[in-house]
């Protein structure tokens, strides 16, 4: 449920957050490794508490339950009642005027001082910055992180515009070696331009809005796959959307599914294996539901295979995008959709799988950092990637081997996305493959592909996404296979867009080497 | 189930990387495991063995009572370290007993420095001599070292011939002109001046270098003119800026720039600017972070993706999590706030010093906070450091105490766990910053505690 914050907001954020820090805390006790610290600074990022404290005013209450998308059914298998109490609003109808940046950013709650303080400036995360290595317009994660932090704190000094250039690819998280949370810095600058200093109703605030909400124009143009795949690719509309939207005419849409993932599942009556020891809850996040249902469906073929109890509870964008745009309203109103449903079916006993790397980086590090919705470091301490679960807990080189391989032999050029990398995935798909007959599997190298989610969909930032992609590009015509793979749905785009290639998911090719 | 492996390395920087080789070479299944992205990226991208021998007595007696922090008592001295050395292996037997090149041997350095010549292949110089270069650096000091990049080697001040030094306006930490001076105040057997030239002043004020090597990479045009055409043109008026002792004027054989050349195309960018020059172009090491460790990174993970060896790098080992008769059989990894075992025969810890954070401290005391090995040290805490901060400062000895197996070993010398191995920074013993000792180190103990590892795996 919803919570209140508006009668006490300091008693308030004791109930789900432990007074100091205790997201890392309460984990190690389970290690039963005596409490060692995770050679990180006591004032870096886990030991953050969440900032973006829920408003009170602007979001609309249980009464938008209602309007849920009526594909959100399909798990009566797993339990009754999964319906939403809250739900959100879709975020279409959202008046930009109606919440007050107030009571967005109440003051004095937003402590990201230690944070601050970790910083002694050696300035990796510049170099690890793959925007600033191209882009003369923009100073880099440093001073966007810490150094912006320390001179808006005083309430005279805007938000450099520049902070909008970040792609949030998170590089700078991972090059940090003193756990600076330069990405929770970012996305909370970001979120404070947007409201404050963000014209409501530029174009480039509207077009930003409408990428950021991929999934409300998903879900509508699902409605109708193939005009929509054919209209929105049409050349003159291509034209107009570069000229009064500010979207490059060089992109191609990604095409629609003509039977949505939620669809599929519903039609073939949800879960085909019941286990209550075994359970997972699939986030599939938009673009496999939408877009590449054939990537939902390999994830709930091979974890059937692997006996457990797929669940796949309602849930709407997991907020990248908007994290992205700087619009945080809508990523929390979507988050307490997501927070509540999932959090219901940790209850029953599953663990949270996404096949998107960005959704689960979302699920696990954004959103205790930016939120505070009752369950939601519960939600992030059991979302797993779909590959990563399955290396934890089942013998999957055991049971690739017993498979034998593929019947032909098939090369992948592989690009691991930005976000997989924060969460120690990059070379999963590598290792997981490159010991099953019949599969070539080469990494394509640390770059980013430089989509980086919708900064590649604007037109001021194609060329720069491009200058940044080229080396991906590079390295996948040099590797021997002509399919790319990667986990990422833009990364994916950009590698079809830069090479022309055919790009799979790696839950797709485990499918095949497991039914070999 | 754990993630399992014959040996799991912790760490991502040069000792990890060394480990990991070597433990491979020695055919087990290696996996390397790193908190985060390699701390090679802040190296400067020398490798060094031993460049100088400091003194462990004091030339002025400790005195004896409370400490003299905040107070003009009567300080301790110490006198210069000896060097630099022309010969690191000449050296080793005059370090204090529990320094790590004693405890594993000249030997093991040795190969330690032969093993990365193998990895470097053509990118490094220096491995056809046991003998120190001379390499200048950001500062204007020149720094005895074993191996260099072969960006580097024109650079070098055993070199006689006369060398110009370019700098930037906009690269405030780095003056040309300072640094030409400090090289002929330290006596340098050539003429050399220093020009600041306009070219970095394109970009933004504050470009990053990974910013102006990519222009050079990819020959950006910057006003119409490609990059490297450009920085050729700023540098041609200043050629024959040196002037020798009787006033003559020298046209210059060596062109001296920041390391920022290039990244991928390093040795393309340098040619041309050779050519266009009429000189040879040398790369001078900077500070963190710099474009020589970030190509040192690539081309060491690079080599272990080579070598078969796995890697991940994103989550911190936080602990032991299961050990039985002295040895550990899994540990903790913390992903996103949930952790899961990884499993393996032997460990090796390569997981840095007090800076690499692979050493944990607060007043009351060092730790090391994967394993809870012991680190030795005093328990008062004003016995930490010395007056002098140029002295033998106890605390850049801290760090954990191994055999000549490179097992840990408790307050008594005992061995603390069978299958656990350390190597590098969180080693003790040596006192990397004042020996110039950090990388030889490394590679000794990495080598040592690889090779270990992977024979303790195998029985």
């Amino acid at each position: 449920m919803t919570r209140h914050t508006e009668d006490d907001d300091a008693g308030d954020s004791n109930e789900t957050t432990e007074p100091s820090g205790g997201r890392a805390d309460g984990d190690r006790g389970g290690c039963g490794c005596g409490g060692p610290a995770p050679g990180v600074p006591d004032a870096g990022r886990d030991e953050q508490p969440p900032v973006f404290l829920p408003d009170g005013g602007g979001v609309p209450e249980g009464d938008a339950a209602g309007d849920r998308a009526a594909t959100d059914g399909g798990v009566e298998s797993a339990s009754a009642g999964t319906e939403s109490a809250t739900g959100g609003t879709d975020s279409a109808e959202l008046d930009p005027d109606a919440y007050d940046p107030v009571d967005v950013f109440p003051g004095g709650d937003l402590d990201l001082r230690e944070g601050a303080d970790s910083c002694y400036k050696c300035t990796s995360c510049d170099t690890s910055c793959p925007v600033a290595e191209v882009d003369d317009e923009f100073p880099g994660p440093k001073f966007q992180g810490p150094e912006q932090w320390r001179l808006k704190r005083k309430d005279d000094h805007d938000i450099d515009e520049s902070i909008t250039s970040c792609s949030n690819c998170m590089r700078c998280d991972d090059a940090c070696p003193s756990s600076v949370p330069l990405s929770q810095m970012h996305n909370e600058a970001r979120g404070q331009f947007v409201e404050r200093q963000m014209e409501k109703f530029s174009v480039k605030y509207v077009r930003n809005r409408i990428l950021a909400n991929y999934r409300t124009s998903a879900s509508l143009a699902s409605m109708f796959p193939r005009t929509a795949s054919f209209a929105m690719n049409f050349g003159p509309a291509r034209w107009a959307m570069e000229k009064v939207m500010g979207i490059p005419k060089e992109r191609d849409f990604p095409e629609f599914a003509t039977e949505t993932f939620r669809e599929w599942w519903k039609a073939r009556g949800g879960a085909q294996v019941e286990n209550p020891d075994k359970r997972v809850a699939y986030f599939h996040g938009c673009y496999s539901n939408y877009n590449t249902p054939e990537v939902g469906k390999a994830m709930v073929r091979v974890y059937e295979h692997f006996g457990y109890e797929v669940m796949v509870p309602p849930q709407k964008c997991s907020g990248t995008p908007m994290f992205a745009n700087g619009m945080l309203e809508d990523a929390r109103r979507h988050a307490e959709t997501n927070v509540e449903n999932l959090v219901e079916a940790i209850g029953e006993g599953a663990d949270v799988i996404a096949s998107c790397t960005s959704c689960s980086m979302s699920l696990r590090q954004e959103y205790p950092e930016l939120f505070d919705l009752h369950g939601i470091e519960d939600l992030a301490e059991h979302t797993f990637e779909a590959l990563e679960y399955l290396r934890i807990h089942e013998d999957l080189e055991g049971e690739l081997d017993a498979a034998g391989g593929l019947d032909d032999e098939r090369a992948f050029a592989y690009h691991a996305p930005c976000h997989a990398r924060n969460q120690g995935l990059s070379r999963q798909a590598v290792e997981t493959f490159r010991d099953v007959d019949g599969v070539t599997m080469e990494d394509v190298g640390d770059s980013c592909s430089g989509i980086s989610g919708t900064y590649g969909w604007k037109e001021e930032k194609y060329e720069k996404s491009m200058e940044i992609g080229a080396e991906m590009f590079d390295h996948m015509e040099d590797a021997e296979g002509e399919v790319g793979m990667t986990e990422c749905p833009t990364c994916a785009m950009q590698m079809e867009h830069g090479t022309g290639y055919e790009i799979e998911h790696p839950l797709q090719l485990l499918e095949d080497a497991l039914s070999a | 189930m754990a993630i399992n492996s014959d040996v799991l390395v912790i760490g991502g920087g040069l000792a990890a990387v060394t480990a990991a080789v070597s433990a491979s070479r020695e055919g087990a299944d290696v996996r390397l495991v790193s908190h985060k992205a390699s701390t090679l990226r802040q190296a400067s991208g020398l490798i060094d063995a031993l460049g100088y021998v400091p003194a462990t007595e004091p030339a002025k007696p400790l005195r004896d009572g409370p400490p003299t922090a905040g107070r003009e008592l009567d300080p301790d001295e110490w006198p210069d370290p000896e060097g630099p050395l022309a010969d690191p292996f000449e050296g080793l037997d005059r370090l204090p007993e529990s320094h790590p090149y004693r405890v594993v041997g000249g030997d093991a350095l040795r190969e330690g420095l032969t093993l990365f010549d193998d990895l470097a292949g053509d990118a490094y110089r220096g491995g056809h001599t046991d003998r120190n270069a001379l390499v200048p650096t950001f500062g204007g000091a020149v720094k005895p070292t074993a191996r260099y990049p072969a960006a580097a080697e024109a650079g070098l001040a055993s070199d006689d011939r006369p060398m110009l030094v370019v700098g930037f306006r906009s690269l405030t930490e780095y003056d040309a002109r300072a640094f030409a001076g400090r090289l002929e105040a330290a006596g340098v057997p050539f003429d050399v001046a220093g020009a600041e030239v306009e070219f970095a002043e394109a970009f933004r004020a504050d470009a990053k270098i990974t910013r102006l090597a990519k222009a050079l990479d990819h020959d950006e045009a910057i006003d119409g003119v490609p990059a490297r055409e450009a920085l050729a043109k700023a540098v041609a008026p200043h050629l024959h800026d040196v002037v020798d002792e009787k006033g003559g004027v020298d046209r210059v054989e060596r062109v001296g720039f920041p390391a920022f050349l290039g990244d991928d195309r390093g040795e393309e960018v340098r040619d041309e600017l050779a050519d266009r020059l009429g000189a040879d172009v040398f790369e001078i090491p900077m500070g963190p972070p710099s474009l020589p460790g970030l190509r040192l990174e690539d081309q060491l993970f690079d080599a272990l993706d080579a070598e078969g060896v796995r890697f991940e790098t994103g989550n911190p080992v936080v602990g032991v999590e299961s050990a039985t008769d002295g040895r550990v059989e899994t540990v903790a990894v913390d992903r996103k706030g949930r952790t899961a075992p990884y499993g393996a025969d032997a460990f090796v810890l390569a997981t840095g010093g007090l800076v690499g954070k692979g050493l944990d401290s607060d007043r009351e005391g060092v730790r090391e906070p994967v394993f809870d090995l012991h680190v030795d040290q005093p328990d008062d805490r004003y016995e930490w450091f010395v007056d002098d901060a140029f002295g033998d400062q106890p605390y850049a000895r801290f760090g954990v105490r191994p055999d000549e197996r490179c097992r840990p070993t408790d307050g008594d010398g005992a061995v603390q766990y069978e299958n656990v191995f350390a190597a590098g920074g969180v080693v003790g013993g040596a006192d990397a910053a004042r020996e110039k000792s950090a990388s030889g180190v490394s590679l000794a103990t990495g080598l040592v505690a690889g090779r270990q590892a992977a024979t303790e795996a195998s029985q």
